[in-house]
């Protein structure tokens, strides 16, 4: 399968979604959308005919605002019609604003940030106790980080040596108030996760191939888990999405609605030459 | 239609004061825009926090902060606040009795269909349950100006619960009642009372007239005050009214509606009626469509009105 050109039809998804509902997380869906797709169609096991399956995969979006793109995700593979996203964020819909584990294929609810890590390290522990075969993964947030929580879990995760876990930080220097960097640093995130026994790896997060070589490195390391720090760009796809804190929670107008779906189709195009 | 949500006037007030009070400080965890103190953060940056997404961090700096003389505010989701960073509103806000004033902002169900992890449908009952700890949900823009005078002007722990959306207006701009924990009577009446806080007073008004207009005549309590709670106008209103109706957007445990009962079964018993959200995740949604879901509406306190009297 071609993950660059799924990738941007995802994005489509993703945006005619947002678009229709006037709600939803635009610049994280675009800037995690490719971690997404890597684990969903090459690096978990996991699909509709799994979801009761005890060795199934498991993952945890601990950023749970970027919803959509898992929406979206979930739907092309089939968990649930991709109809049933026409509710999304409308009254009375279980297609919330964030995971929401009475849908096909999510496991955990989140949307509360700092809870993704240390809920991921219990089911890999339960994992270990098992000696089952299956792996766990979470997709955090790099504003995120500043929670607690977070390092509580990420020292746990190295205390128990869980190399069945790997945890990925959506790396892309934004949060709601500007830049992570004024807002709190945390510069030095490989010497913070290492010194808590963590084998961090760097991807460029909206790169499949460099990420899929992450996800190998990631497998391949044994005694400790595997922290991948994949430094994204928020809103990655449409250009004058790109790196603006606002489009964290804007929604487009009709007319960057028309302008992001033609990028994002002429995306797709290139990448199936 | 009123355009300004109650938040919005907290941080207004704050800035008025924070002018000439250099103690009036505001802190946020990345909430700024949502929690409306944008303005605050761009014209008093010295007087301003940022901790990041640490909502516990958040209520402890503000804590340290006041134990050293500083005034702090702490705007933050009032889902995080009420739950997430409780135990430092218990221990070093509460319980270390530190100047620290709480404002859990888009309160109740008013994140909508973001879900449960975005609701305070429990924060009466959290907050309200940590011994001095003041709890407080005022109705409109009006009534929060006033509150947050109050507040202002005190030295006691505080949590202050606001929506997210600008509501209607229920007082009239330059008439607005307020006695600092004092039970506001938005429109007396003998048959019935009905006792509202937050959003739902303006449905509860709005039932009080539909009332009169079938010969039904509601009292309205406007109970902003939910601790600490004004019980003598709680005593009035069953020995006065033949029945009691609460409505708050909360769910059934730990709410209005149970400190009100424990004043009336101990004092003078009435019926009563209680109208809450339930105790499970809501509905998605807007505010309005979830509160007519569960029927937390003029109509439905009409409905109810007529089964007690
Ligand atoms: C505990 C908690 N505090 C605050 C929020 C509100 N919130 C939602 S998204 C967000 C910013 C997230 O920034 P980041 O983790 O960098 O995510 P991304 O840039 O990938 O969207 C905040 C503060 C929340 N969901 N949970
Ligand atoms: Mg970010």
């Amino acid at each position: 399968m071609n993950l660059k050109a799924k990738s941007f039809q995802i994005r489509q998804d993703v945006l005619d979604m947002i678009y229709r509902a006037k709600a939803g997380h635009i610049g994280g869906d675009f800037s995690v959308c490719d971690v997404l797709v890597t684990l969903y169609y090459h690096v978990m096991n996991v699909g509709p005919d799994k979801v009761n399956d005890p060795n199934r995969d498991r993952f945890i979006l601990s950023k749970g605002h970027s919803v959509e793109s898992l929406y979206c995700i979930l739907a092309d593979c089939g968990f649930f019609p991709k109809s049933d996203l026409e509710t999304f964020s409308q009254y009375n819909s279980k297609y919330i604003g964030h995971p929401n584990n009475k849908i096909n294929g999510i496991e955990m609810n989140s949307g509360s940030l700092g809870h993704g890590l240390p809920v991921a390290v219990g089911m890999a522990l339960a994992g270990k106790m098992d000696n089952a075969p299956y792996r766990v993964y979470t997709v955090m947030g790099d504003g995120e980080l500043a929670e607690g929580s977070v390092w509580e879990g990420a020292m746990a995760g190295g205390h128990y040596k869980l190399d069945n876990l790997t945890a990925i930080v959506d790396r892309n220097r934004l949060q709601i108030s500007g830049c992570t960097e004024d807002v709190m640093h945390h510069d030095s995130l490989d010497e913070r996760f290492g010194s808590f026994g963590w084998h961090v790896i760097h991807a460029e997060g909206n790169n499949i191939d460099s990420l899929i070589a992450a996800f190998d490195e990631a497998k391949a390391t044994k005694g400790m888990p595997a922290m991948i720090i994949a430094d994204t760009t928020k809103g990655c796809g449409v250009s004058f999405m790109e790196n603006k804190a606002a489009w964290h929670h804007k929604v487009p107008s009709a007319v960057e609605y028309e302008q992001g779906m033609a990028e994002l189709k002429a995306k797709e195009a290139a990448a199936n030459e | 239609m009123n355009k300004i949500a109650n938040k919005q006037i907290i941080c207004d007030v704050l800035m008025e004061h924070a002018k000439d009070d250099k103690d009036v400080v505001v802190l946020c965890s990345d909430s700024r825009g949502s929690s409306s103190m944008t303005p605050f953060a761009d014209n008093f940056p010295a007087q301003f926090v940022e901790t990041g997404i640490a909502e516990q961090n958040l209520v402890s700096i503000a804590a340290g902060m006041a134990a050293c003389g500083k005034k702090p505010y702490v705007a933050s989701p009032a889902c995080f606040l009420s739950t997430r960073s409780m135990e430092q509103g218990k221990v070093d806000v509460a319980y270390s009795h530190t100047n620290v004033k709480l404002i859990g902002v888009s309160g109740g169900v008013s994140y909508g269909a973001l879900g449960m992890t975005h609701h305070s449908a429990q924060d009466i009952a959290t907050m309200g349950s940590i011994p001095g700890m003041r709890v407080y949900l005022p109705s409109d823009r009006h009534q929060t100006r006033k509150l947050t005078e109050a507040l202002l002007a005190d030295t006691d722990p505080a949590y202050i619960r606001t929506g997210r959306n600008p509501v209607e207006d229920v007082y009239e701009e330059g008439n607005v009642p307020f006695e600092m924990d004092k039970a506001t009577v938005v429109c007396d009446g003998t048959d019935i009372t009905i006792i509202a806080c937050g959003e739902m007073v303006l449905a509860a008004k709005q039932a009080a007239q539909l009332l009169a207009a079938e010969g039904i005549s509601a009292r309205v309590l406007d109970m902003y005050c939910i601790k600490p709670l004004d019980e003598a106008a709680i005593v009035k209103a069953a020995q006065e009214t033949k029945a009691i109706i609460t409505i708050e957007e909360h769910g059934p445990i730990g709410g209005l509606a149970g400190l009100v009962a424990q004043v009336v079964m101990t004092s003078h018993p009435v019926k009563m009626a209680m109208m809450t959200l339930p105790d499970a995740p809501c509905v998605a949604g807007k505010s309005q469509e979830i509160f007519d879901h569960y029927g937390l509406n003029a109509a439905g306190i009409v409905a109810k009105a007529k089964e007690l009297v």
